[in-house]
């Protein structure tokens, strides 16, 4: 039948589609090494750089310094990112907990959305930073107003991210679902949140970096513990090698946060490109 | 075959009519009390410019918008939300990316609350009929818009409809794919002989497809000529666009764009 010869070039172009995606993938070498590369030449020059500078370990310590420092005081370091990790992930889980359901109500009723949306906007428009003093007044010195803190700056694009993906759901979707006999609930399982979880991770992504500002800068005005009062102590010591180790540390947690969240995200959505 | 157990749905339309009210209080009627009779089997297109409520009829046939006066029945049911023995393809394939082609296909069933093992082998076999075995484990974005187009069309028969709506189902295909699809469409009815409703604004296709085509002129939505088309089945691409009469109808249909002053000569 004539109508093979179609199906079977669609055929071709699938596969050949296929042998090209594998190529990409692959990569040149120089592609797929280049970040390594780069942060490499950067620490090395600043390696060799420091010592030809003149520039004493306390103005600032070479990368290796601060690596054996790190090493070292493991445990002490350890302790404290223990602290600041209950605090981002507390925080942030309250981000979500809040964030969503909120999103969904501002989404779902236009007046909520009236409502709401003005407020939100002046509220995010507060430094943040500038509550830090605020919350432990009311909060005291304990995890509260660290957790209150990582809440508040994670809280905004959680929400925003949500919304956004939710309202730009092609409608011919929702019509499609409906031609089916879809019900509300199976249309938001089926197709309103999977359509909008890129959205939505994104939000997440954005949150859990802002989460850990959020708890170091309650742990800068008053703490006991977590990585920020390290740093603090350090400062006073004029412990400039742990003073960058902790700032190291912290760094580390986020880019760990980050990642977990990259690695959810990719086991529950299909990435909309990934076969091209 | 399963296939023999599908017949098509009877369509009893009767003064319909849909008024989309607009902010400024002047309200479109984009369809006027359109009475339409469709045999359960036929292979109905409409065929009409932008505006003319074709894809309104479709909508209020699928259940998806109320009619704002008179009456729709599938095999005597009246139509006021989603009749579970229609299927739709609309004109984008509109396929979930994140599902595989087999999950997409099985997306009615999943709405439906069906045994879903159950449909699968059914799944697959319509896979094979459109020249698409073995693509199911793929995702959309690995197919072309032809292939894609072919899934939208496997999604809209697992339930075996007994009405299959289709709204502009080729409009964003190229040339070649098109033709190629409105082959596999005819050889696909002929095996199913279930009621099509086809909405279209190309009148080649239109006559190519239906034992009767309807054209609708816009403003207020009115059907104007209703053609039964008289030309042996399977119709053969070449052959049917050398035949004489095929040019006559599609003659008598342009006369009517022609007249209303939808299509102006030079």
């Amino acid at each position: 039948m004539a109508s093979t010869d179609v199906i079977g070039a669609d055929r071709a172009q699938a596969k050949q589609g296929k042998k090209m995606s594998r190529k990409k993938s692959r990569g040149p070498w120089l592609e797929r090494y280049s970040a390594l590369i780069l942060a490499t030449i950067l620490l090395g020059a600043w390696q060799v750089l420091v010592p030809l500078s003149g520039l004493s370990e306390f103005v600032l310590p070479t990368p290796l310094a601060i690596a054996k420092r790190i090493v070292n005081e493991l445990p002490l370091l350890a302790t404290h990112a223990y602290v600041t990790l209950f605090e981002v992930v507390a925080g942030f889980a309250m981000g979500v907990l809040i964030g969503i359901p909120l999103a969904l109500s501002i989404f779902y009723s236009r007046a909520f959305e009236r409502a709401i949306y003005p407020i939100l906007v002046a509220l995010q428009t507060v430094p943040k930073v500038a509550l830090a003093p605020l919350l432990v007044l009311y909060l005291g010195y304990g995890w509260a107003p660290k957790i209150t803190l990582a809440f508040l700056i994670s809280f905004f694009p959680i929400v925003i991210s949500t919304v956004v993906g939710l309202q730009s759901l092609d409608k011919n979707l929702v019509n499609l679902v409906r031609s089916m006999g879809a019900s509300e609930w199976q249309t938001f399982f089926k197709v309103r949140l999977p359509a909008a979880l890129p959205n939505i991770f994104g939000g997440f992504k954005v949150a859990v970096s802002l989460a850990v500002i959020g708890a170091v800068i309650g742990e800068y005005v008053a703490a006991e513990r977590g990585l920020g009062y390290l740093q603090l102590q350090a400062n006073s010591l004029f412990d400039t090698t742990l003073n960058f180790a902790t700032v190291v540390t912290i760094s580390g947690l986020g880019v760990m946060l980050y990642f977990i969240i990259d690695t959810i995200e990719s086991r529950v959505t299909y990435k909309r490109d990934a076969a091209k | 075959m399963s296939a023999t157990t599908q017949t098509g749905a009877a369509v009893d339309i009767s003064r319909l009519s849909k008024i989309y009210k607009t902010r400024e209080d002047d309200d479109v009627l984009a369809l006027d009390k359109i009475d339409l009779k469709i045999e359960p089997g036929s292979f109905v297109a409409v065929v009409g410019p932008s505006g003319c409520g074709k894809s309104t009829l479709l909508s209020l046939l699928a259940g998806l918008t109320g009619a704002s006066t008179g009456t729709i029945s599938i095999d005597g049911d009246g139509v006021s939300k989603p009749h579970p023995k229609t299927g739709v393809v609309f004109q984008s394939d509109l396929l979930l990316y994140w599902r595989t082609v087999l999950d997409n296909i099985l997306l009615p069933i999943e709405i439906k609350k069906q045994d879903v093992a159950k449909f699968r082998p059914r799944a697959e076999e319509l896979l094979a009929q459109v020249g698409l075995a073995g693509f199911g484990n793929k995702y959309p974005s690995e197919l072309s818009g032809g292939m894609r187009q072919r899934v939208a069309i496997c999604r809209a028969l697992i339930q075996e409809p007994g009405l299959l709506l289709m709204d502009e189902p080729f409009g964003a295909l190229d040339a070649l794919t098109r033709e190629q699809m409105i082959m596999d469409l005819q050889a696909m009815w002929l095996r199913l002989r279930n009621t099509v409703l086809f909405i279209t604004h190309g009148i080649d296709e239109a006559v190519f497809l239906a034992d009767r085509v309807l054209v609708m002129s816009p403003r207020p939505g009115r059907v104007d000529l209703d053609l039964k088309i008289d030309l042996p089945r399977p119709r053969q691409w070449s052959k049917t666009h050398e035949d004489k009469e095929y040019h006559a109808y599609v003659r008598q249909i342009r006369a009517i764009f022609e007249a209303k002053g939808i299509l102006v000569a030079h």
